[in-house]
């Protein structure tokens, strides 16, 4: 059974313009558990909308977006987030570590809203990520490859069913990169957890068992100079 | 990990500007408590330190003048009265007790009042409350060198029983106005509570005869203190017909604590403009609060952005944000009862030292609840807006 199902999804937004435009349209799309999909797509092809309507912090206009048995369409706001907090992981380009925490913190924010925060979790998974040495070390103290470890690590921190991961090596350079990848397959791996990477680069095909290129998945006849800066 | 340490990280987070909110918010709720509780206690501390006695006799002029000078050794008399008044006075049938008081010199800025001994053996100064000596004392003789000492005079001038010390002329310490005559204490009053705390109890005829007075006025009073029998309601009206709207010489005060009540009223004006300001200083850290959260608010744009993606619902980062305000306020309320303790014990110190009525910052007043609560209240209202704020927030747009 799938854990991610999508089915005639698809989402406009209003434009500067004062114009309707089609960002999402998709007719069907299906991610096992523990399954890791890599999907491809250019800036502006509607891939950061399209997480966030599986995330649930945006609603699609039309269709069923099924995550582990609900449909995060039709639940309302608050179980959108209270379903987001316990059953997803989300990993940023710009990693999105909050500033005024340190490390083991941001991981334990991670756990905070899904429920009961445990502290030596949050640590075994930063000593995963190699960083047991700078649990206590804010996101200024830390380089850009560490960031994004602390931010795979929050995103497993409430050991969810699954990661969406929005261009994780797109700041990086490419052996933080490789690293970051490696990382996040393998913690995804270990616990089971499914994973949706978004990226347009090229070279994370072999690395993925399954590559579905954005632009033939999403229907939508949008290029990315119309979506008005949402990609 | 949870809303309140979210909320709490926020305020530390922002440490000078949270500081300056919270000693604001001090600042308010301290004087708002001291302009409304202190000032109430003041009244009442003032009203009741009349020292049991219902009215005064003292020679033409002010009744505030003759009841600040007589019962709170305040001010100058007004003149001076014949011992034939004070005696008339005592005649009364409706008069219980009347006692006559003298003054016109000091020692080191503390009032020597000459009254008679019975004064402070017979007198209860509160119901059920006499004059008591520190062990060991005794009151002075009629007609002797001997002093008793009030406790707020003797703990501020170091004079126990058997010091002695020369008088200085006046009712301001003048170094070079000193009398010759030396007196010994005999006696250390004990705590009152009352202005009688911060003088020098002395024979009468020891200010009536005390070198360099004027010989003629050897005999005269500056005022005459009255206790009226009990019941006798209406013999205050009748004294007051006699001396102040038939005779043309002396005046009464009567209902003696009516007037310091009146004297507060004069000043109630006074009481509006420090109110005001106290309010003005409450809104001022409500809109403190307010302007800080808000500011932080656009700060903060992206970090309530990634709580909502971690799983916050809305109604938690609304509730981080009002938690923010409620914390400040808190913390701003604790704070401003230490400030308003010690405020009070200060101002409480000076009253005392100026007028012996003891004050306390810890006697129960309403304000005491209202003010903080009134100062919670403004801050969580202060905090609605940003955290209705924080409520919007668009998470997709501020994500990225």
């Amino acid at each position: 059974m799938s854990l991610l199902s999508l089915k005639n999804i698809s989402k406009r937004y209003l434009s500067d313009r004062g114009e309707w435009t089609e960002i999402v349209r998709i007719s069907s799309f299906e991610l096992n558990s523990g399954e890791q999909v890599l999907l491809q797509g250019e800036s502006g092809s509607g891939k950061s909308t399209l997480l966030n309507m599986i995330a649930g912090i945006v609603t699609a206009d039309t269709g069923e977006i099924s995550l582990d048995g609900a449909d995060m369409r039709l639940l309302r706001e608050s179980a959108r987030d209270a379903h987001r907090a316990r059953s997803l992981g989300y990993v940023f380009q710009n990693f999105n570590l909050l500033d005024a925490y340190s490390c083991i913190e941001n991981v334990e924010l991670g756990m905070a809203f899904g429920g009961k925060t445990d502290v030596e979790f949050a640590r075994k998974l930063l000593e995963r990520v190699g960083l047991s040495e700078r649990l206590n070390y804010r996101p200024d103290q830390l380089s850009q490859g560490q960031k994004q470890r602390v931010a795979i690590a929050r995103a497993l921190a409430n050991r969810p069913k699954l990661v969406l991961a929005d261009e994780p090596t797109g700041n990086l350079d490419p052996s933080n990169a490789a690293i970051a990848l490696d990382l996040i397959q393998s913690l995804c791996r270990e616990n089971g957890t499914a994973l949706l990477l978004v990226s347009h680069n090229p070279s994370l095909r072999d690395k993925f068992e399954r590559t579905i290129d954005l632009m033939e998945l999403n229907e939508a006849s949008v290029s990315p100079t119309e979506t008005g800066g949402l990609s | 990990m949870n809303s309140v340490s979210i909320a709490m990280r926020g305020i530390r987070e922002r440490r000078v500007s949270s500081a300056i909110t919270i000693a604001a918010v001090a600042l308010a709720c301290s004087l708002l408590m001291l302009v409304w509780a202190f000032k109430k206690e003041a009244e009442q501390s003032f009203a009741g330190a009349s020292g049991g006695f219902d009215a005064v006799l003292g020679p033409r002029g002010s009744k505030l003048q003759i009841v600040l000078n007589a019962l709170y050794h305040l001010d100058e008399s007004p003149g001076l009265m014949r011992w034939a008044d004070y005696e008339q006075a005592t005649k009364f049938p409706a008069v219980e007790a009347a006692y006559p008081l003298a003054v016109g010199d000091n020692y080191r800025g503390y009032r020597l009042v000459g009254s008679i001994p019975e004064y402070l053996q017979n007198h209860a100064y509160a119901e059920g409350q006499s004059f008591e000596l520190e062990s060991g004392g005794s009151l002075f003789e009629p007609r002797s060198m001997q002093a008793v000492v009030g406790a707020f005079a003797a703990r501020r001038l170091g004079l126990g029983i058997g010091d002695t010390f020369h008088p200085y002329h006046g009712l301001v310490y003048n170094e070079g106005a000193k009398h010759e005559e030396l007196y010994t204490v005999t006696g250390v009053l004990k705590a009152t509570g009352t202005p009688v705390d911060k003088v020098i109890w002395i024979p009468i005829s020891g200010i009536q005869t005390m070198s360099g007075h004027n010989p003629k006025a050897a005999t005269d009073v500056s005022a005459v203190l009255i206790k009226l029998k009990q019941g006798a309601s209406m013999a205050g009206f009748q004294l007051d017909m006699m001396y102040n709207k038939q005779g043309d010489r002396l005046t009464l005060a009567w209902p003696a604590n009516r007037t310091i009540l009146q004297f507060f009223d004069k000043i109630s004006w006074f009481d509006k403009i420090l109110q005001a300001v106290a309010a003005l200083v409450a809104i001022i850290a409500g809109g403190s609060i307010l302007a800080i959260l808000y500011n932080a608010m656009n700060e903060r744009k992206r970090d309530i952005a990634v709580l909502r993606a971690l799983g916050a619902r809305k109604r938690t980062v609304f509730m981080i944000s009002l938690l923010e305000a409620v914390g400040m306020t808190f913390a701003g309320v604790i704070l401003g009862f230490v400030v308003y303790v010690f405020l009070g014990m200060g101002i409480g110190e000076i009253v005392q030292r100026e007028t012996g009525v003891a004050l306390s910052p810890f006697s129960g007043n309403a304000a005491m609840v209202w003010a903080p609560l009134g100062m919670l209240g403004i801050g969580l209202l202060s905090g609605v807006l940003p955290a209705i704020k924080a409520y919007r927030t668009d998470v997709s747009r501020n994500l990225s």
